[in-house]
């Protein structure tokens, strides 16, 4: 298990930090559809757009590769810690 | 700057629907939470949290899908074969929420619809059609195929999932059969994705360790490796 979470998580890691800045910059499926039929005119800013984090980039950090790869990262670890914490708190304890 | 996944953002259903769905959301949770105790030990936690960090960095990297258009890994298929779909539901719950909050990804009065159509709607539909398909074929190959299956098929299920809310309570007037259409032509492309992505991943964690994975319990498939290195661990 031990191996199953340490390679896992590195190769999340690197999805996450070195990957994404090579992610496809078009629409997604919903963007391009809503966009084809004037729904994506509706779409409102969310109340947390204002976050550092906003769009998967830290405000104030002008590299787009540096700014992408560190919110992944921090993705990453806030995901962590909110899963393994949710899953640890619900187990069976043995 | 990249643009980068989009899950419903606020202003496309009205408040009406935002509500429902966050009150169908919620309950189907609770339940989750509730169930999930019977299938999370010691053993399952790590890779349920484990499942939910490959989903975040999964869904960032979308894939093109032709004619300027992208997709990314919804994940509940994959998470559902991997943990069950009462513990996949909260993997992909917890992938939406700290998205919305976060990286503003996907609106926070459409977090209620984004649950309910791609941590509930992807996780059942990739969950029952694991489960029906796992019965008729042999080995790891065929069990990674069949999850491939599901990832593909769970897709367009959570399009149409979002199809059906915009048919109640969307807020701009659309023709409803060429948007649904659409959804679901472009879904069936990214299902393609999702596919791919879940076998892989299936076909990878079977070959190492087939007898932690959910979806393959009480098949012959679940027996451990009997490898050392794999046994030590």
């Amino acid at each position: 298990m031990k191996r199953i979470l340490i390679i896992g998580g590195l190769v999340a890691v690197v999805l996450a930090a070195l990957v994404s800045f090579y992610a496809s910059s078009h629409p997604d499926g919903l963007e391009r559809v809503a966009g084809d039929y004037g729904i994506l005119d509706t779409a409102q800013d969310s109340a947390t757009s204002t976050s550092p984090l906003a769009d998967y980039s830290v405000s104030g950090v002008a590299n787009d590769r540096l700014s992408g790869g560190a919110a992944g990262l921090l993705g990453v670890v806030v995901t962590a810690g909110a899963a393994f914490g949710l899953f640890y708190a619900v187990r069976r304890r043995s | 700057m990249t643009t980068i996944a989009m899950h419903i953002p606020d202003g496309f259903l009205d408040i009406p629907v935002s509500l429902l769905t966050y009150v169908i959301s919620a309950a189907i949770l609770a339940l989750a939470v509730v169930k999930s105790r019977r299938d999370l030990d010691d053993k399952t936690a790590p890779l349920a949290g484990l499942t939910a960090v490959f989903v975040f960095a999964a869904q960032m990297i979308n894939f093109p899908v032709g004619a300027g258009t992208s997709g990314h890994l919804i994940g509940g298929a994959l998470a559902a074969i991997l943990v069950g779909p009462w513990v996949g539901m909260l993997v992909i719950s917890v992938v939406l929420v700290v998205q919305a909050l976060l990286f503003a990804d996907g609106g926070l009065t459409a977090l209620g619809a984004n649950v309910l159509n791609m941590a509930v709607v992807a996780t059942v539909v990739g969950w029952l059609v694991f489960r029906l398909g796992v019965r008729f074929v042999k080995g790891r190959g065929g069990a990674a195929i069949v999850a491939g299956v599901a990832g593909f098929l769970s897709v367009p299920a959570s399009a149409m999932a979002f199809v059906i809310e915009y048919a109640i309570g969307g807020t701009a007037p659309v023709s409803l059969t060429a948007v649904a259409a659409a959804m679901g032509g472009v879904h069936l492309l990214i299902g393609i994705g999702e596919g791919v992505i879940t076998g892989l991943v299936v076909a990878t964690v079977l070959a190492s360790r087939p007898d932690i994975v959910f979806g393959v319990r009480g098949t012959g498939l679940a027996k451990p490796v009997v490898r050392p290195e794999a046994v030590a661990v």
